[in-house]
């Protein structure tokens, strides 16, 4: 018999840790979201195509501008004391990924508005013309080069940032693992594909963003299973942090939601879409996204409720 | 330079929460929330039970999670005895710390910054025993330098089992509770 009678009852710690309701894994979509539209828009950004012709790069930084400022402010409803959010910025913490976090978010911005900027059609801006030739020279193969580079490469830092900002904290084991943060970029990946598949008007870019989608999911699943395997054949602790998933209380949640729903049902319709045998269809590409959604908030919450189990 | 950590005797502790009041009153902590808890943990198989009752607080760790994680620098480690502490004008309520912490120890104070024990550095400062320490009826808490090979606590730790608490977790606690 083991009966363990505590004095503390603190708000968020007891009787299990709650410190992060829906305003973190929202975060953490969008911010996916985001950087799988970055990665996309600056891949497609250096693709050659005929002057005026459409170009999912073009939308993709203001839908990016969009939902990072949307991200942002989940973020900041997710604050406790508000008023001192200005103190992230005086200080680059290095062994804090939420600080590196911090600063990948100021760079996003720069970016996507440039890309924004670059998409903008001339003679929109007849009356700036100032605004008018920086939007060309960013039309510029080598600006281009240089904006794609940086699409990316930001993209891909503020993807896996969302991951390892949860596997650096050490003391929940379910987050221990180093399979999150690519896992989480995947994911992001995914579900930027997913939506850029839907907004996109070149048949080309259709199919190759449909193709890369498949990719992604087929990649989130294998980086699924890796991520519970390095866990069950850990520690007991984290053995038993996996269990959550596998049994516990986020079991069906998880495998219906997250790997169901969210991967494996939208990966068969994409495969058969992507073989011309049904028409495409908007459901797939909408279960990608709640599947990404779904997955943020099994592993936040799931996260939480995993502790050490030592006295 | 010191470096403060707690004994605690389990087998004096008798659980009154003296030390959880004295804190409370000390550092007014507010209603619903405490910086220190008991304890008790009820193990074996009737008739033979085994009764450890633990006085808990942050356990000011060598390896702080919760400093590490801090993407602001408020969740520090203090030069005076190496004590955990947080600067609430830095703090910016975004609860890492309190995920990081395997003990629990850490709580979002009502004004919006985390909060926890501060091993009361501002009596400690002035040479007096933290409030939970100096009020223990039964003597059982100790409080001092661990790195002074000649303390009280360094005494205690030699001359009695002891454990410390989710050791496995990596934070090396510096407060110890003799079996």
């Amino acid at each position: 018999m083991l009966e363990l009678v505590t004095t503390r009852d603190n708000p968020m710690i007891d009787p299990a840790m709650h410190v992060w309701g829906w305003e973190i894994p929202v975060y953490l979509f969008l911010g996916g979201w985001v950087a799988g539209s970055m990665v996309l828009a600056g891949w497609f950004m250096r693709r050659r195509r005929e002057p005026g012709a459409r170009c999912v790069c073009d939308a993709l930084p203001w839908i990016g501008l969009v939902l990072i400022s949307l991200g942002m402010g989940a973020l900041f409803l997710d604050l406790e004391h508000k008023l001192y959010v200005w103190r992230m910025y005086l200080t680059l913490q290095p062994s804090s990924p939420m600080s590196w976090g911090g600063w990948i978010l100021i760079l996003v911005y720069p970016v996507l508005a440039l890309g924004a900027l670059r998409s903008l059609p001339s003679d929109w801006l007849t009356r700036w013309p100032a605004i008018a030739r920086i939007a060309a020279s960013l039309r510029e193969p080598a600006a281009t080069r240089a904006l794609s580079n940086a699409s990316m490469l930001t993209g891909i830092a503020l993807g896996i940032y969302t991951g390892i900002l949860l596997s650096s904290l050490g003391a929940r084991p379910l987050w221990a693992s180093a399979a999150l943060g690519p896992l989480f970029l995947v994911s992001g990946l995914s579900t930027g594909a997913a939506f850029a598949h839907v907004i996109a008007r070149d048949p080309g870019e259709q199919a190759a963003l449909l193709r890369a989608d498949n990719a992604f999911l087929a990649v989130e699943l294998v980086l699924i299973g890796l991520f519970l395997v390095g866990l069950t054949t850990a520690s007991a602790v984290h053995a038993n942090a996996a269990a959550l998933l596998l049994g516990g209380p986020y079991t069906a949640v998880f495998w219906v939601f997250v790997v169901g729903l969210g991967i494996v049902l939208p990966l068969a319709i994409q495969t058969l879409m992507a073989s011309h045998r049904i028409p495409h269809t908007l459901v797939a590409p909408a279960l990608v996204m709640l599947g990404g959604l779904a997955l943020r908030f099994v592993i936040v919450s799931a996260g939480q409720y995993s502790q050490w189990i030592s006295p | 330079m010191a470096r403060f950590g707690m004994v605690i005797d389990t087998r004096q502790c008798v659980g009154c929460m003296d030390c959880v009041v004295a804190c409370k009153t000390e550092n007014d902590v507010p209603d619903g929330f405490c910086r220190d808890w008991i304890n008790q943990r009820l193990e074996g198989t009737m008739p033979n039970l085994r009764l450890t009752i633990t006085s808990e607080r942050c356990n000011h760790c060598d390896r702080p999670p919760c400093v590490s994680c801090c993407p602001t620098g408020a969740s520090h480690v203090h030069e005076f005895g190496k004590v955990v502490l947080v600067d609430h004008d830095k703090c910016i309520g975004c609860k890492a710390c309190l995920a990081s912490c395997p003990y629990g120890a850490r709580f979002i104070h009502p004004d919006g910054y985390a909060d926890k024990c501060t091993f009361c550095i501002h009596r400690v400062e002035k040479g007096e025993l933290p409030a939970c320490v100096a009020v223990c009826p039964t003597h059982a808490m100790h409080f001092g330098d661990l790195d002074d090979p000649g303390s009280e606590l360094n005494r205690l730790l030699a001359s009695r089992r002891h454990f410390a608490l989710k050791p496995d977790a990596g934070t090396q606690p510096r407060i110890f509770y003799l079996e």
